[in-house]
């Protein structure tokens, strides 16, 4: 059960992704790009998202476990460190290099686009690196 | 500052906004979870953990299958690449390392964190955001061509 929701979850995040624009690597580009010819769309997007995020975690967050049973899993770190913000900055750097974060990359490769394989393979590749890493 | 009104697309960005909103909704409320796709895909690297992969293929699974499904109604709309192989490929590997020693990304800080009002998740989202203006304004404005 929990499988069919979390692929119904993937399709509902997927049409999101491709009617939001956030599909298109040159949209993201012209949103990040704010001394050009800046295009606000993409602060709709976050915008709508939260919005239902914040009744979503509002419900969530008073319930022991989800309507199918399974426990809540929501994180529980509070750090403010040094990886978080290099892994950040890592990550910020790498979305305004080609405007693909993860989320639209798997859409790229599901509309048959070349360029978005390659980068999902560099990404999964990323982080593959990263859990190869010893720990510390 | 000057907007680019012919691609400002405020409706459709706020609907397709809403629907991921929707979806991270649905994945807390049935699931338990939280809808960070670095995260989900991550967490099967170096190797799927037992028990706990199947609904993470599933969410893979729905994300590739989206494009399909919307083709069955409409066009999909234009996607325009302009980075070079090698770009993409540096880029891809800073994403992924960056989002798994980040924890997070724009799905699982911008939106579920900021949502959940986590201090943290908000200076992820302002740090990666931050980088993100400065490395185009960098690539675009201070060395354009630099990329080509």
């Amino acid at each position: 059960m929990n499988i069919l929701s979390a692929f119904i979850v993937g399709l509902v995040f997927g049409l999101g992704l491709i009617v939001s624009g956030m599909g298109n690597p040159a949209k993201v580009l012209g949103f990040l790009d704010l001394a050009g010819a800046w295009d606000p769309s993409l602060a709709f997007v976050m915008g709508g998202a939260i919005a239902v995020g914040l009744v979503a975690f509002r419900i969530g967050g008073q319930r022991a476990r989800s309507f199918l049973g399974h426990p809540m899993q929501i994180p529980t770190a509070r750090q403010l460190d040094k990886r978080l913000v290099i892994g950040n900055a890592l990550f910020g750097i790498g979305w305004g290099l080609a405007g693909i974060c993860p989320g639209p990359g798997f859409i790229l490769v599901g509309s048959g686009i070349p360029q978005g394989l390659v980068f999902v393979l560099a990404m999964l590749a990323g982080m593959l690196a990263f859990q190869l890493l010893p720990k510390r | 500052m000057t907007l680019d009104w012919t691609h400002f697309t405020p409706w459709s960005a706020l609907a397709g906004g809403l629907l991921i909103g929707l979806a991270t909704a649905l994945l807390l409320l049935f699931n338990g979870r939280i809808a960070g796709i670095s995260g989900i895909i991550g967490s099967l690297l170096p190797k799927p953990p037992k028990g706990d992969s199947a609904w993470r293929l599933a969410f893979a699974g729905g994300l590739l299958a989206a494009p399909l499904l919307y083709s069955l109604f409409a066009a999909l709309p234009a996607s325009q690449v302009d980075a070079g192989w090698g770009t993409l490929v540096i880029a891809g590997l800073l994403v992924g390392f960056g989002t798994r020693l980040g924890s997070g990304c724009t799905s699982g800080h911008g939106v579920c964190g900021l949502s959940r009002l986590s201090p943290r998740s908000l200076v992820a989202t302002l740090t990666f955001m931050a980088l993100g203006f400065t490395t185009v304004f960098v690539t675009r404005h201070l060395f354009p061509g630099v990329l080509a």
